[in-house]
């Protein structure tokens, strides 16, 4: 069965149709990339799929349950994650904080012992430092752990918010513009990062990005949207070539 | 962990000192009349500045009705000693129970609308509040009216009060270093990202109020076994905003600068008692200058390097 399975997905603002029947199916382990030109509808997708808007027509599948109309909370402990298009860190707390707050529902210890220090909160909180740490490892952030998060480099704070998203242990992530403002090393270091993490943490990833480099060179399939509506979705050469797509993007 | 423990212990034993100190120089007369009376009324408003600061500082919504939570929780804790009649060791720890819970319970009614209104709205939304519990206090027959709830018992003393205390730091403290407090602090930064990561905002706002508003109803009924007669107006706009005054001063999201704020707000204006009719205006002068040396960069990149020496010291312990 499909990890994701979206129907008919749509949404209206009023008389504006933001998203239109919006089809997509994603195994696990899948790398997907989802581009269009600006105001396509793009990011209004990914809060879809998030749970931060309702849509008004169709519905979407994951791992098997029924996800549409469920509260960003519900969708996000069901195995749905995500960046931000603006980086919203946590941003008066620090690094590690910030993935621990990702942690927060890994971990069980209640009200009572938090604030009594029982031996469960010393047990969790060790495990949520350890995974924590191991995390910002991967991302190499590990020595700005006590760092605020704000005081990182635009492109540690990227970074750091994957590393937070991947903390609450989805099995899909959304990573919405991950190389925006990024140099073309950046870039490059970013695809490296995103492969890895897919196959360390066996996880599907459907991106939204501007960068044709990132999206040709890493996504198995990608998805166009342009008005809302799917125009195009097919491997990278097939997109390449659809006269669709050329025409959005270039006029006919 | 073994850092948290060792740490835990020390601030312990400089507790027991401060109160062993303290409770020496009242004992014996060396504190002047002046000055230990006062330590209750510092102690309250530690109480009062320190949970203030859970709904301001980390949860990061403006509130100007802790007031009426302090009233709520004096009237209700004030009344039970003065109608029931049970040995005053069952009865006062009741009374101080009573007072937080139904002030928690206030916590929750005033919390619901918090969930959907922000910063400037939510102030005017408690403002109003406090102001309403103030007018129902003073037109109900029971609570004394205006002319205030008399003949409760002094049974408040600087033991009670500094447990009192203790408890109300310790478990703000504890809760905020906890993931619950991690929580708090994720909504006060950015809550679009704290539910992207499955962090219930409605639990943690609501648990914010709630725990604010119980040490404010148990400072109340402490406030009021101290003067042995409650007055309505004492817990007026003014109040609150005396609270917010203290929190600000000490810093947002700071607990012991709240504790500090709290002892120089309440012990200045007594200090400067002498002066007359300078007074309020010098308390005024030195509130300016107070603010406008913590928001100084220069003295906050001052503060910044001395805590970065701290830290350094910590880190390399923990490399050791």
């Amino acid at each position: 069965m499909a990890l994701l399975e979206v129907k008919n997905l749509g949404i209206s603002f009023g008389g504006l149709r933001a998203v239109d029947d919006f089809n997509l199916t994603m195994d696990n382990g899948q790398l997907y990339g989802l581009i269009g030109p600006n105001g396509a509808g793009k990011t209004t997708a990914f809060n879809l799929l998030t749970g931060v808007y309702k849509p008004t027509d169709g519905s979407f599948m994951f791992d098997g349950k029924e996800m549409s109309g469920k509260s960003p909370i519900d969708i996000n402990k069901a195995g749905i994650a995500r960046t931000f298009q603006n980086i919203r860190l946590f941003s008066d707390m620090s690094v590690l904080d910030n993935v621990k707050v990702g942690l927060h529902n890994r971990e069980t210890y209640g009200l009572a012992s938090g604030i009594l220090r029982l031996p469960s909160f010393f047990k969790q909180e060790k495990e949520m430092y350890d995974m924590g740490m191991e995390l910002l490892k991967v991302f190499d952030l590990d020595k700005e752990a006590n760092f605020k998060s704000s005081n990182l480099p635009y492109g540690k704070q990227r970074k750091l918010e994957i590393a937070r998203a991947l903390a609450t242990n989805p099995k899909l992530l959304l990573l919405d513009e991950p190389a925006a403002g990024m140099n073309p090393n950046e870039t490059a270091e970013l695809m490296d990062t995103i492969a890895l993490i897919r196959n360390k943490f066996n996880i599907s990833i459907l991106l939204i990005e501007h960068d044709m480099n990132l999206v040709m060179g890493i996504c198995e399939r990608i998805v166009v949207l342009e008005y809302g509506k799917i125009i195009a979705n097919g491997t990278a050469d097939e997109v390449k070539s659809n006269p669709r797509v050329i025409a959005a993007y270039l006029g006919e | 962990m073994k850092k948290i423990k060792t740490k835990t212990i020390i601030w312990l034993i400089i507790a027991v000192v401060i109160y062993a100190v303290l409770f020496y120089l009242d004992a014996t007369g060396k504190l002047s009349r002046q000055f230990s009376r006062l330590l209750i009324p510092v102690g309250i408003n530690i109480m009062l500045a320190v949970s203030l600061n859970l709904t301001v500082g980390f949860l990061g919504e403006l509130t100007l009705g802790h007031a009426g939570f302090m009233s709520v929780g004096a009237y209700s804790g004030c009344m039970f000693t003065v109608f029931m009649d049970l040995p005053v060791y069952i009865e006062f720890p009741l009374a101080l129970l009573i007072g937080g819970l139904v002030a928690a319970i206030f916590g929750v009614i005033i919390g619901v609308p918090a969930l959907r209104l922000k910063g400037d709205y939510l102030a005017i939304v408690t403002l109003a509040f406090g102001e309403i519990i103030k007018s129902v206090i003073i037109n109900m027959d029971i609570t004394g009216g205006s002319a205030g709830l008399k003949g409760i018992e002094k049974t408040t003393n600087f033991t009670v009060m500094f447990v009192a205390v203790l408890v109300t730091i310790i478990v703000i403290a504890n809760l905020i270093n906890s993931r619950h407090g991690r929580a708090i602090c994720a909504i006060r930064d950015n809550v679009i990202a704290a539910e992207a990561v499955g962090i219930n905002v409605v639990y943690y706002k609501l648990l914010a109020f709630v725990v604010a508003a119980f040490f404010a109803g148990v400072a109340g009924v402490l406030y009021g076994h101290n003067l042995g007669i409650l007055k309505p107006a004492t817990f007026d706009f003014n109040k609150s905003i005396e609270i917010l005054v203290i929190v600000v001063l000490g810093g947002m999201g700071s607990i012991t600068g709240s504790v500090v704020a709290a002892i120089i707000i309440t012990v200045l204006p007594e200090v400067l008692r002498g002066l007359d009719d300078y007074r309020m205006l010098i308390y005024a002068v030195v509130l300016i200058a107070m603010m406008l040396i913590n928001s100084n960069p220069r003295i906050s990149a001052f503060r910044k390097r001395i805590e970065s020496k701290f830290n350094l010291k910590k880190n390399m312990k923990e490399a050791e």
